[in-house]
């Protein structure tokens, strides 16, 4: 069964999930990759007031393909999460809640995520059109000329996402490999 | 001589980038469905069925199979008997990438350099290799190939004392390196022997080939099946979340190559291995 999760998406849900979960996210989510957490970083370091507040948010790693007329967006799967792991640190410290990509993530990302009560889900990679078919909307806040990693608000329903590293550190990487080779063995 | 318009070339081109980019060519679809079938664990099933679902989707021609709708890269295979008229072959098959990318609703992903990282915002240039080959035919492939497992391949520069279990280590030592990050189930193209930069193409060329044949070269088909067998056993899985189908195929190219050495490259693709010909 999966759990519903909203957004403005609290510590206390935060902390709630556990690796493995499965949940359908709603609610409204913006998009990053490596230029926009670049330009990001840089703006925190500034001091200048970030183009969306990142408390109790949620970043998905995304840079989708063009929107086709009366489509809000393109084809839109994760990208791999390791290239945001310089900057995820700086976001979390600034209460953003949920990341949303694919792949490994460091080791300093996970000792923010338990610091400060954060989640990392993964959609499923190579997926793009089963996803971008389930975003209702999509509008460029900031870095227009990025083009595809330009920063963009999303609102989603019901997006199907798997807690992979969970706010103890408890990694599905890990977890769902040995329960597999296990299986073999029963 | 037999002459080829580069506005054939660039019309070829551009209806090779969006049928690649929607349409998953059948052996790595059937190829999914017989993994899917042969999977026992419940949550890579759900894993592969999505994967399977999406591919339907795409295949509506609304949105690509991927966001990540790749680098162009392009094999012409030219035969010596042609001759190109009106204009440039390469600049006709840069115009069938901006055309192909921009109508086909495809994500501009090149950046005009490495350091400076200025989008060039039509996904040109095209990443073009050239073959020239007997007869009077032109038959071009597009494979658009997704950033994310192209950033997990590696080479190797081995001894000639490491031999067939050196290769057979690095291959796997790559994917499980890899882990989750190339989007498994993936599709592992290798390269064995040449020079440092043949290798590597080597590698990528054997991706084109299809998952249905196996290397021609019997030690070779027995070594694709013995990696095969050895990376679906390693447990990763679909998405790296626990499984048997970590990969979908090996596909082995070899040339020969120096006393001295034993180059070996792994450019790994994801379960999106999409490529699309034409002849002209």
């Amino acid at each position: 069964m999966a759990i519903q999760i909203q957004t403005p998406f609290t510590e206390q849900a935060a902390r709630s999930l556990r690796a493995g979960d499965r949940v359908l996210l709603s609610g409204t989510i913006y998009t990053a990759r490596d230029a926009a957490h670049k330009r990001l970083c840089e703006m925190v370091a500034r001091g200048e007031k970030l183009p969306f507040d990142p408390m109790d948010g949620i970043v998905y790693y995304v840079g989708p393909a063009p929107a086709r007329p009366g489509r809000p967006i393109g084809s839109a799967g994760p990208t791999t999460s390791y290239r945001m792991d310089a900057y995820a640190p700086t976001l979390i410290g600034l209460g953003l809640r949920g990341m949303i990509g694919k792949g490994y993530r460091s080791s300093q990302v996970v000792d923010a995520m338990r610091q400060y009560g954060g989640v990392y889900f993964a959609a499923i990679g190579g997926a793009g059109a089963l996803i971008g078919r389930s975003i209702k909307a999509a509008e460029v806040i900031a870095f227009e000329d990025l083009g595809p990693e330009a920063l963009r608000r999303l609102q989603v329903e019901d997006f199907p996402l798997t807690v992979v590293i969970d706010s103890e550190g408890n990694d599905l990487y890990q977890i769902g490999r040995r329960e597999y080779l296990e299986s073999l063995n029963r | 001589m037999r002459e080829i318009s580069t506005i054939a070339v660039t019309q070829a081109v551009r209806d090779a980038c969006i049928e690649a980019n929607y349409h998953l060519p059948a052996d790595v679809a059937e190829c999914i469905g017989r993994c899917r079938r042969q999977e026992p664990f419940a949550v890579a099933q759900d894993i592969l069925d999505n994967i399977q679902k999406n591919i339907e989707v795409a295949a509506e021609g609304v949105y690509p199979l991927c966001q990540d709708t790749g680098f162009a890269a392009v094999f012409l295979e030219l035969g010596q008997e042609v001759h190109i008229t009106g204009g440039s072959l390469y600049d006709a098959v840069n115009e069938g990438v901006r055309q192909g990318y921009t109508e086909g609703y495809l994500r501009k992903s090149i950046l005009n350099d490495p350091l400076r990282r200025v989008n060039t915002k039509d996904n040109t240039p095209a990443f073009i290799t050239t073959t020239i080959v007997p007869g009077d035919k032109l038959r071009l492939t597009v494979a658009p190939k997704g950033g994310g497992s192209e950033n997990m391949s590696r080479l190797a520069m081995l001894k000639p004392s490491d031999g067939v279990e050196g290769v057979k280590q690095f291959v796997l030592e790559t994917v499980e390196k890899a882990g989750p990050n190339p989007c498994p189930p993936i599709v592992v193209g290798v390269g064995v022997g040449g020079t440092f930069d043949q290798v590597a193409l080597a590698a990528k060329r054997a991706l084109l080939r299809s998952l249905d044949e196996p290397n021609p070269d019997p030690l070779y088909a027995q070594l694709e099946q013995e990696l095969l067998e050895k990376i679906n056993a390693l447990g990763i899985g679909p998405q790296g979340f626990g499984g048997r189908t970590t990969a979908l195929g090996v596909l082995i190219e070899q040339l020969p190559c120096h006393i001295t050495g034993l180059p070996v490259a792994v450019n790994i693709s994801c379960h999106v291995t999409r490529h699309a010909s034409r002849q002209l």
